[in-house]
C-alpha cells in the first residue's frame, strides 16, 4: 500500500488526504496544532455568502472520518528529507512515498507596524480579533459601550514596500467588506468606514456585495491610507489620513481601529520549504509553474496545495488541494 | 659648487613655490566674513602650538592612521617622516661641513658635491652623519617597499578597497616613487669613485666598482635623473594629491583657529579639499561600499569631481548616493567635514526647487504658554512609533516633570532631512518657526527622541536653551532619583548606535549607562565609531528598499551575533528598520526603562 504524508491540516490538507485516502493510499496528515482547520474554526462568517464558517468547518472536518486517513496532530514535522534509494521521502523518521505540503499561511503581526498604533493604543484591533467579536455577537469599544464609529484599515502589511511585503493578500478587501456588513447588520447607528488604496472585488458576489455595502448599509469607503493613530484621553482612537479622492488631509476619531491584516507564509511554511529546498518568494512555498505544473516542486515526490504557495482564499485552497490529490495518484501509479 | 643637473630640481621647486603661494592666497581670499575674522584674530594666538603638534603628529607621524592600521601608519609614517628627516638632518650636515654658507641645493646633492668640493671642512662626526643618512634612506625605501606591495595587494595593509587615481597622481606618484631609489644609485655611483658614503652607499659603492660600471658619465646620468624625479614631482605637486602634505598643516592651523564648514562652499572648503590626501580610507567603512558594492560615489571621488570643476557632471549624483551616516568622517585620517561638502553640493543641485513657498500652514500653529516646564520634541519619526512618545509621556508623569509635548498635535518637522536632501531654504522656514515657538513658550529645557532632530537642534539652531535626547535626560533622571526602576532584571541586550546620535553627536556612553539599569548590555562586534547603518537615514533618497533591506540586514546580523533577548536602539528610524526584519522585539531605551518604572504604567492595553 503506497503512503503518502500531507502536512499542515487546514482545508488544503484535509482535503487532500481525505481524497487520497478514499482512493486507498494510507494518507497520514500531520498538524503542529492541537486542533486541525484552527485558521477556519476561528471565523464567525464567510464571504461572499456570509455561510456560517462553523457549519463549513464541521463538514470539512467530517472529511478526517475517511477510513485510510490517519491525523497525527499536536505533531510538528522536523524532518523532511528525499531519500535517493527507494525514491521517497522521510518525514519524522517515517518513510512514505510522496509528501504533500499544505502548511498554509500567517497573519501579519500589527506590532511591526508600530504606526497604527496596535499594542500601544487601546481600541485598536486586527481583523481576526473582529472576527472573533462578530463571532460572539458582542462588539464593544474600550469602555464596554456600543462603539459609534468604525474604521477598517486596508492592505495592513500587504502592498507594502516598507515592510518588505510588496503582494497583495487578495481576500482582506472582501472581507472588511463583510466585516463592516456585519456591524451594520449587529448595530445599524454605528458609523463605519473603510479606508482603502483600491478595492479588489475580484470574485464572483463580491462587486455586488460592495455595492449593497453602499447602497444597503451606508458604508462609508474613503480611498486613501491611514499614516498613524493615536490614543485619546477618553480611550478613543485618533487616526490621521488623507482622503486622497478629495485631495485632503483628514482627522477622525473612532471607538475602534480595525486593521486587515494580510497573509503572510506561516512559520512552518517557511521552515519545511527552506529545508525542502523549494522556497520562492516571500517566504512561500514555489511551484514548478503556476499555469501548468502548480502542485509540482522541484523536488520528486514533493507536492504543495493551498496558501503555502500564496494567499489563497478557503475555495481556492480546496479547489488546488483536490488538484494536488490528482497529481499525487498520478505520481503513485507510474512508480 | 654648481653642474648642470641641478636645474630641473631648482626649477621644479620654484614652480611648486609660486603656485602653492599663489593658490593659497587666493583661497584665503575666498574666506566668508566669519572665518576672516577668526583667522584675524588668532593668527598670532597660543593655538599656533596646539596646530604644530598637531601638524607634527598627523603630517609627520601619521598617528591617526596608525591607530587603524599599523602596517599602513608604519607605510606613511616612513615616507613623510623619514623624507622630513632626510632634509633635516641633510641640512645639519651641509651645514657643518661648509660654515661658510652654501647654497640650498647643496644639501639635497651633499654626496655629489662633498668628493668635488675644495672649501668643504671634514668635521669629526661626518661618518656619523654618512651612515644617519644612509639609514633614514633605507627607513624611506621601506615605506616605498611597502606601498609598492600595497599597490598590489592592498589587504594586508588594511584596506579592501583602494583609490582609483586620475593620471597626473599616478605620474607624480610614479615621480615620487623614483626619487628614493635614484638617489640610493647615484650616491652609490659617487661612492664608488670616490670612495665615502655610509654603510649602505658604500656596500652598494664597491659592488658597482666590481662590476666596472663606476664611470663619471654614469655617474652623472644617475644625477640628473635624480634631479628630474625631484622636479617633475614639485612641479605637478600643486596640481596633484600631494599638495595634501602642506595644506594639511594649514588645514589643521585654520581648525584650531575655530574655522568650520558651512552650507556655501569657501575658500576653507577649497582648502579641505586639498587636503585630502585619496587615501582612500573614506571607502571600506562606507556601507554604500559594503554590503552594496558601490564603491564610486564616496568622498575621495565626490572631492575629486568637484575639484576638477565637475566636468564630467558626476558630481550631483555621487553627492546624492550617500546615508550621511558620517562613517567617513571619523574614518577620515584628515578629518574633513566630508558630510558638509557633500551637502554644499546637494544644496547646490536643489537651487531651482528649492523654494520657501507652501509653508503657510505654519502660521496657524500657535506658541504655548510653557514657562519653566520641559519641552517634549518628539519629532516626525517618533510619530510613526508611538511606543516611543507613549514612554516618554510616561516617563515624564513617573518622575512628576512639568513638560509640553510640543509637537504632539500639529507637527513641525525640525528641518534636518529636508537640508540633509539639500532644501535650505525650506529647512530654514521651519526652523524659523520652531524658534519662535520655543521662545515664545518659556520652555527651559528641550527633550527630543529623535537623534536627527538633536543633531538639528544642537548643530543648526541657535536656542537660547539647553537641548537634550531622551537618553541624556532619562540619565538625570536617574541619578537624581527622580525616577527607580525595578531592580535589575535579566533581560540580555545588544545596543544599536544611531549614527546620528553616536558619530553624529558623540554621543556613546549615556545611551550604555542608562541601559544598564534596566538590561544587561552584550557586546557586539560593530559598535561605537564603527557602528554600522541600519540603512534606512533619511540621508539616502536614491537607495532602493531592497538596498536599504541589505544594509539593514548586515547590521541587524551583527546586532543578533550575541544572541540578545532584544536590540535596543535610541533612534525611531532605527528602530523602524530592525522591527521589520526580525523576530528579536526591538525597542527604544526610552520603552525600556518606562517598563522598567516602579510605579504601574499610565496605560494597559
Amino acid at each position: 500500500m503506497k503512503k503518502v504524508a500531507i502536512i499542515g491540516a487546514g482545508p488544503a490538507g484535509i482535503e487532500a488526504a481525505s481524497l487520497l485516502a478514499a482512493q486507498g493510499v494510507d494518507a497520514v496528515l500531520y498538524e503542529k496544532e492541537q486542533q486541525p482547520l484552527h485558521n477556519l474554526t476561528d471565523k464567525a462568517f464567510l464571504f461572499p455568502n456570509f455561510a456560517d464558517a462553523q457549519e463549513v468547518a464541521e463538514k470539512i472536518l467530517a472529511k478526517l472520518n475517511t477510513p485510510g486517513l490517519t491525523l497525527k496532530a499536536d505533531t510538528e514535522v522536523t524532518q523532511l528529507q528525499p531519500q535517493a534509494a527507494s525514491n521517497g521521502w522521510l518525514v519524522n523518521g517515517e518513510a512514505f512515498d510522496a509528501v504533500l505540503l499544505t502548511s498554509g499561511y500567517t497573519t501579519f503581526d500589527a506590532h511591526r507596524k508600530e504606526e497604527l498604533g496596535y499594542g500601544i493604543y487601546p481600541g485598536i484591533h486586527t481583523s481576526l480579533e473582529m472576527e472573533k467579536m462578530l463571532r460572539e455577537g458582542k462588539v464593544v469599544n474600550t469602555i464596554g459601550e456600543m462603539p459609534r464609529r468604525i474604521a477598517f484599515l486596508q492592505c495592513v502589511g500587504s502592498r507594502d514596500e516598507k515592510v518588505g511585503n510588496h503582494y497583495c493578500s487578495k481576500l482582506c478587501c472582501v472581507t472588511a467588506v463583510k466585516q463592516a456588513i456585519e456591524v451594520k447588520k449587529l448595530m445599524p447607528q454605528c458609523e463605519v468606514y473603510v479606508f482603502y488604496m483600491d478595492l479588489r472585488m475580484w470574485g464572483q458576489h463580491f462587486e455586488e456585495l460592495y455595492r449593497q455595502a453602499q447602497t444597503d448599509y451606508g458604508i462609508k469607503f474613503i480611498r486613501g491610507r491611514i499614516s498613524e493613530a493615536g490614543g485619546t484621553f477618553d480611550r478613543k482612537v485618533q487616526i490621521k489620513a488623507e482622503d486622497t479622492l478629495m485631495g485632503r488631509p483628514l482627522k477622525l476619531t473612532v471607538d475602534l481601529f480595525v486593521l486587515m491584516v494580510g497573509m503572510e507564509a506561516s512559520r512552518g511554511t517557511r521552515n519545511l520549504g527552506a529545508l525542502a529546498g523549494i522556497a520562492g518568494e516571500y517566504g512561500f512555498a514555489q511551484s514548478v509553474d503556476p499555469h501548468i505544473a502548480d502542485n509540482l516542486t522541484a523536488q520528486n515526490g514533493l507536492f504543495v496545495a493551498g496558501s503555502c504557495k500564496r494567499p489563497m482564499t478557503l475555495t481556492d485552497s480546496l479547489t488546488d488541494a483536490r488538484s494536488a490529490a490528482f497529481e499525487v495518484l498520478k505520481q503513485l501509479l507510474e512508480n | 659648487m654648481f653642474s648642470l643637473f641641478v636645474i630641473p630640481f631648482c626649477l621644479g621647486v620654484l614652480a611648486l613655490l609660486v603656485v602653492s603661494i599663489l593658490k593659497y592666497r587666493r583661497w584665503i581670499s575666498q574666506f566668508d566674513k566669519l572665518q576672516q575674522m577668526l583667522v584675524r584674530k588668532g593668527l598670532l594666538s597660543w593655538k599656533i602650538l596646539g596646530a604644530a603638534w598637531e601638524a607634527f603628529r598627523e603630517g609627520l607621524l601619521h598617528w591617526r592612521i596608525t591607530k587603524h592600521h599599523f602596517l599602513l601608519g608604519y607605510m606613511h609614517r616612513s615616507l613623510a617622516f623619514g623624507w622630513f628627516l632626510l632634509i633635516v638632518v641633510g641640512a645639519v650636515q651641509a651645514s657643518l661641513a661648509y660654515p661658510n654658507g652654501h647654497l640650498p641645493y647643496v644639501a639635497i646633492f651633499f654626496n655629489f658635491f662633498e668628493p668635488r668640493s675644495e672649501t668643504i671642512v671634514h668635521f669629526p662626526q661626518a661618518q656619523f652623519y654618512a651612515n644617519l643618512m644612509d639609514a633614514l634612506l633605507l627607513y624611506v625605501l621601506s615605506g616605498l617597499i611597502l606601498a609598492m606591495f600595497k599597490k598590489v595587494w592592498s589587504r594586508p595593509m588594511g584596506m579592501r578597497r583602494t583609490t582609483k587615481h586620475n593620471l597626473t597622481d599616478r605620474v607624480a606618484k610614479a615621480a615620487l616613487w623614483c626619487i628614493f631609489p635614484l638617489r640610493l644609485m647615484a650616491e652609490a655611483h659617487t661612492s664608488a669613485i670616490y670612495g665615502g658614503g655610509g654603510f649602505l652607499v658604500n656596500v652598494l659603492g664597491e659592488l658597482i666598482a666590481s662590476t666596472r660600471l663606476d664611470h663619471p658619465i654614469l655617474e652623472y646620468q644617475w644625477w640628473l635623473c635624480y634631479s628630474l624625479a625631484l622636479g617633475t614631482f614639485f612641479t605637478l605637486m600643486p596640481f596633484t594629491r600631494y599638495m595634501h602634505i602642506f595644506t594639511e598643516v594649514f588645514l589643521i592651523y585654520f581648525r584650531k583657529l575655530g574655522l568650520r564648514e558651512n552650507n556655501v562652499r569657501t575658500g576653507y572648503t577649497k582648502f579641505e579639499m586639498s587636503a585630502c590626501s585619496r587615501c582612500g580610507l573614506c571607502i571600506d567603512g562606507c556601507p554604500i561600499n559594503d554590503p552594496l558594492g558601490i564603491s564610486n560615489t564616496q568622498g575621495v571621488y565626490l572631492m575629486q569631481a568637484v575639484r576638477n570643476k565637475d566636468l564630467f557632471r558626476r558630481a550631483e549624483k555621487m553627492a546624492d548616493q550617500c546615508l550621511v551616516c558620517h562613517r567617513c568622517s571619523v574614518d577620515c585620517p584628515v578629518g574633513i567635514d566630508l558630510e558638509a561638502i557633500r551637502r554644499q553640493v546637494r544644496i547646490n543641485s536643489r537651487k531651482k526647487t528649492d523654494t520657501a513657498s507652501g509653508y503657510d500652514y505654519l502660521k496657524t500653529v500657535r506658541p504655548f504658554h510653557a514657562l519653566g516646564r520641559v519641552a517634549y520634541f518628539g519629532g516626525c519619526m517618533s510619530h510613526l512609533t508611538p511606543g516611543i512618545t507613549e514612554s516618554m509621556e510616561r516617563i515624564f508623569q513617573a518622575s512628576g516633570t512639568q513638560y509640553w509635548y510640543m509637537d504632539k498635535d500639529k507637527t513641525i518637522c525640525c528641518g534636518r532631512p529636508l537640508l540633509q536632501q539639500g532644501f535650505e531654504s525650506q529647512a530654514r522656514e521651519l526652523r524659523r518657526k520652531n524658534t519662535q515657538l520655543i521662545k515664545e513658550s518659556g520652555a527651559t529645557l528641550l527633550v527630543t527622541s529623535c537623534p536627527i532632530c538633536y543633531q538639528s537642534f544642537t548643530k543648526e539652531y541657535n536656542l537660547p536653551i539647553e537641548v537634550m535626547h531622551h537618553t541624556q535626560f532619562i540619565e538625570q533622571l536617574l541619578l537624581s532619583g527622580k525616577l527607580r526602576l525595578q531592580p535589575q532584571n535579566q533581560l540580555r541586550v545588544t545596543y544599536h548606535d544611531p549614527c546620528e546620535l553616536g558619530r553624529g553627536s558623540g554621543i556613546y556612553d549615556v545611551p550604555r549607562r542608562v541601559l544598564s539599569h534596566a538590561a544587561q548590555l552584550l557586546p557586539t562586534r560593530h559598535e561605537r565609531e564603527q557602528s554600522l547603518c541600519c540603512g534606512f537615514n533619511l540621508g539616502n533618497a536614491v537607495l532602493s528598499s531592497e538596498q536599504q533591506t541589505q544594509v539593514r540586514e548586515r547590521a541587524r546580523q551583527n546586532l543578533l551575533e550575541p544572541h540578545p533577548d532584544m536590540i535596543a536602539t535610541a533612534c525611531p528610524m532605527c528602530k523602524k528598520a530592525f522591527t521589520h526584519g526580525t523576530d528579536t522585539p526591538v525597542r527604544d531605551i526610552a520603552e525600556i526603562i518606562a517598563d522598567a518604572i516602579m510605579e504601574k504604567p499610565l496605560h494597559t492595553t
